[in-house]
């Protein structure tokens, strides 16, 4: 749905959505890579399973929540990219399961 | 306005009690609080349970055993009425125990009660920890989890739903809901009692006062003085999980919505319902104790209400003896015993007297004469 | 521990303005911000974006905030960036999650420079991937340089949205169709507020020169839309709108952004009970402060948007108003030499507030988006519509407490801050009630997302040396 306008060149390194690898850039947000995706959205609701994408990039709306490195719900616009992060989509409900 | 019977509180249980009225063809208006007046029913963790209830009054259990037995029968009706599901569940309850000592002692005051009960079947079991992974298969326990109680009565209810319910089926059944007021004025004459609230008066041969913590200076106009303290309790509530826990525990259950509930802390800090972050702290601990996977559980909302305590913690149900048709109903177990609030006690206000199996809950248990 | 003399909640333009003045009169300083780098919304990845071309096209305004920066850097105060700050207690105590652990901080005073939230406007389909604020949109180009891939549609009322439009046509993104929600006759009662208005006139020209950027680029403009709704199953697929002449129109659209104004955010201040009023004119709460910018609650300062909106600028001068009114709380100053010390600051704040009430007037959203439709999505959350709140309203006349009781909305982890307004004004409007009357949700902790590991983690502060 976006597209970067620049190329990151140094400051390219790679992360992985839900396994996949995706090359992203030092200083931007989770959800800024999410969006550049041809999916672009970062969760189910546990409420209906509502698919929901990234809002208000600015931590008031929640919906941009995923799980990023084994934590889940976390707010992807507030978190930024590392080299080798994994993002999992989060579905619906999590699980607490042992 | 004029109505059969004026209950005074829309918490969880004046709104029983109207709602019982409302059921046996009473017409019922209920004079309802501010939207952030204290509010012991909006902040309720939704057990229905009699485990351990009434070690000081045996009668207390027995009234809590008798609600837990009508509470389906209750809940059926309220569907039936508003469409409305209690998300009520009955398949046991427990409280679990960290270490072997807190598992004695446990026992200890499990068996003291059903001593006291004298010929009442056992409800309650305690059982160890490897029937506890066997009755949750999808929990992995801390270490300290030693064993728990299992009450065969207990379970747990939405108390949201409830209350919600309990509005919406008093006014489909022609009953009538005044928020937002507050109750200045109580008169009486030989007709009966006249309300005062606001510019407003409401006028009817029969009142209840189920005011929570209100209701002492309210009880106080018609010569009902109970004596009244309120306790703070503070609850977490983490966002939505797939179904963990198959039943609910003492200070842990999960909803049917998902959400994990943890509480309750226990305070005497006067009228003060502010949460605190010590409180929040000491309720995860526990709670990772006994589940360590709670800890990556996102805390979604913390809040605190404040019990309404009488000086034993059990129920008061009177009559005035100065005025007549003047009810008081009284507890901080609102949604255990909400179906016998709105079948004994809606009946009992209609009939003009408390049944004699009720009046051990009399206020007047707490006028003994201090010794000298 | 020794507690701080100033916990600075944000750094924006108030927060980073009034670390410097606070630093400035001998106070020691801590600012916490979950961002994790200086700059606030307005001014986010300033650091790292100013030198490059990106910074150029998002403007001077933009780059002012490098100097800003700079001055907060060297200020000497403490600065914690990541970190989520999720209750304050009196005293102060100020609980912060950071990187997983939870940790206390107490502080002497507190000043909330929080900054603003864009206005929640709910639509029929607004919670569909493929649909972001104008200011999320913004904040991508800031922060990750981005734009949208495609020709995007735009929709909403409001500064930010013609500046957003010219700055997407300056970095070569494409505009599919602007649905100017604006509706008709604002213009005329804006005026009579431009004479002082035009005491702000370089802000003001520089709205007329976004307005004729875009005339010139030829964008289809499509005034006084009064509906949108967003068609499609699991993502944006097609916007439906209808203007005030009736017009209806249907647009293949896989792209929307929204935008109708902002609001201060007064969460942090309601949780720790510090006095809002209603402003009509602004269709939001602002926190009541003194002079100096201090709450209801003692010791607890309000700077920047999230005092009323009225931008970077102002944000700035009330930052270092507040800072002086902190110091001479503190005893750190005389009041005297607050006074004097804080006249420049007032004279030019004074000139930048000029400007809000023809803004204000001249972007007034239309009714509409406050009492959405029956269908709408009011609690994006618990997805919970304007139909389960109506419902609610006819049961006696129920406050927002109750209404977040009985149907969930509110109960989400955005804590209300999506759906708050929409359910006061929906009770408001079906109850014949003022929305002052109806009030607004309780706030309960957390302020932000911590979970029940990081709670247990909790220690008290080692005793006061």
């Amino acid at each position: 749905m976006f597209r970067k306008l620049h190329d990151p060149g140094q400051a390219a390194l790679r992360v992985y959505i839900d396994g996949v690898a995706v090359p992203a850039e030092a200083g931007e947000s989770v959800a800024a890579v999410l969006l550049r995706q041809e999916a672009v959205w970062s969760r189910l609701t546990p409420v209906k399973g509502s698919k929901r994408a990234p809002y208000c990039l600015m931590g008031v709306c929640f919906d941009c929540l995923a799980e990023v490195d084994g934590v889940g719900s976390v707010q992807t616009c507030l978190t930024t990219v590392q080299d080798g992060m994994r993002i999992a989509r989060q579905r619906g409900k999590r699980s607490l399961g042992a | 306005m004029k109505a059969d019977v004026i209950v005074i509180g829309g918490g969880t249980v004046g709104a029983a009690i109207a709602y019982g009225l409302a059921q046996r063809q009473q017409h019922v208006i209920v004079l309802d609080g501010d939207d952030r007046d204290h509010r012991a029913a909006r902040a309720n963790f939704g057990l229905v349970w009699v485990q351990g209830k009434g070690t000081n009054m045996p009668e207390y259990q027995l009234w809590s055993r008798r609600s837990c037995e009508r509470w389906a029968d209750f809940s059926k009706g309220l569907l039936d009425i508003t469409g409305q599901d209690l998300h009520l569940e009955q398949k046991g309850g427990l409280v679990f125990c960290l270490g072997d000592a807190e598992f004695e002692a446990r026992r200890t005051t499990l068996q003291k009660l059903h001593n006291q009960l004298g010929g009442e079947p056992a409800d309650c079991e305690m059982i160890d920890r490897s029937e506890l992974e066997r009755i949750m298969p999808g929990v992995a326990f801390g270490s300290e989890v030693y064993g728990a109680s299992l009450g065969h009565r207990d379970g747990h209810a939405n108390p949201l739903r409830l209350l919600s319910a309990l509005h919406a089926g008093i006014q489909r059944l022609g009953g009538t809901i005044v928020s937002a007021t507050l109750v200045e004025k109580i008169q009486s004459n030989s007709s009966g009692f006249t309300l005062g609230a606001g510019l407003e008066n409401y006028v009817a041969p029969r009142i209840v006062i189920a005011a929570g913590l209100g209701s002492q200076k309210l009880g106080a106009l018609v010569g009902l003085d109970v004596p009244l303290r309120p306790q703070r309790g503070q609850i977490l509530v983490t966002e939505r999980f797939v179904p963990i826990l198959p039943l609910p525990c003492s200070g842990l259950r999960q909803t049917r919505e998902g959400t994990v509930m943890i509480g309750a802390t226990q305070e005497d800090v006067g009228l003060d319902a502010a949460t605190t972050a010590v409180a929040a702290a000491k309720l995860s601990t526990r709670a990772l104790r006994i589940i360590p996977a709670l800890a990556t559980a996102t805390l979604v909302r913390q809040w605190a209400g404040l019990r309404v305590l009488t000086p034993d913690g059990c129920p008061v149900y009177a009559q005035s003896e100065s005025h007549p048709g003047a009810f008081v109903a009284l507890c901080h177990s609102g949604v255990t015993l909400a179906a016998v609030h709105a079948e004994t006690i809606a009946q009992a206000v209609i009939d003009g007297s408390l049944p004699s199996s009720l009046d051990v809950f009399h206020q007047r248990r707490f006028d003994v004469p201090e010794a000298a | 521990m020794k507690p701080v003399d100033l916990l600075i909640v944000g750094s924006g333009p108030a927060g980073m303005a009034a670390a410097v003045t606070a630093r400035r009169t001998g106070l020691d300083v801590l600012v916490v911000d979950e961002q994790p780098a200086p700059g606030g919304q307005i001014w986010r990845d300033i650091e790292t974006v100013a030198g490059t071309e990106r910074g150029t096209l998002l403007g001077a305004a933009y780059l002012d905030g490098r100097r800003a920066a700079e001055a907060f850097r060297a200020s000497g105060a403490a600065y914690e960036p990541g970190a989520q700050l999720w209750q304050i207690e009196p005293g102060f105590r100020g609980f912060v999650t950071k990187a997983g652990e939870a940790r206390i901080i107490e502080a002497r005073t507190i000043l909330l420079a929080t900054g603003a939230q864009e206005r929640p406007a709910p639509f029929p389909g607004w919670t569909l991937p493929g649909i972001l604020t104008v200011g999320a949109g913004q904040i991508l180009l800031k922060n990750a340089g981005q734009v949208p891939a495609k020709p995007v549609w735009l929709a909403g009322s409001g500064p930010l949205m013609l500046l957003y439009m010219t700055q997407l046509l300056k970095a070569g993104g494409e505009i599919a169709g602007y649905l100017d929600t604006t509706p008709p006759g604002r213009l005329s009662s804006a005026l009579r507020y431009l004479p002082g208005a035009l005491r702000a006139v370089g802000d003001l020209f520089k709205g007329i020169a976004w307005s004729l950027t875009l005339r010139a680029s030829g964008v289809r403009r499509i005034r006084h839309v009064t509906d949108i709704e967003a068609v499609g199953t699991e993502h944006l697929e097609a916007i439906r709108f209808r203007t005030a002449s009736g017009t209806e129109e249907t647009v293949q659209a896989d792209a929307l952004l929204v935008h109708e104004g902002v609001i201060p955010s007064v969460h942090v201040a309601l949780a720790l009970g510090s006095a809002v009023t209603w402003r009509d004119d602004q269709d939001c709460y602002v926190p009541i402060l003194d002079a100096w910018g201090e709450s209801s609650q003692p010791n607890v300062f309000i700077a920047g948007d999230g005092a009323g909106i009225a931008g970077a600028k102002a944000a700035a001068l009330r930052g270092e108003i507040a800072a002086l009114g902190i110091a001479t709380k503190l005893g750190q100053i005389t009041p005297e030499a607050a006074a004097e010390a804080s006249k420049p600051a007032r004279a030019k704040l004074e000139r930048e507030l000029a400007l809000r009430p023809f803004l204000d007037a001249l972007f007034r959203p239309r009714e509409a988006i406050f009492i959405p439709d029956d269908e709408t999505v009011v609690c994006r959350c618990e997805e919970i519509t304007a139909r389960e709140i109506r419902a609610m309203a006819r049961l006696g006349r129920p406050g927002p407490n109750q209404v977040k009781a009985f149907t969930r909305a509110g109960m989400g982890p955005c804590q209300g801050r999506q759906c708050g307004y929409t359910v006061t004004r929906i009770l408001a409007a079906a109850e014949g009630r003022s929305v002052e009357e109806v009030g607004f949700y309780r706030i309960r902790p957390p302020l932000k997302p911590v979970t029940l590991g990081e709670l247990a983690s909790l220690r008290e502060p080692e005793a006061t040396s």
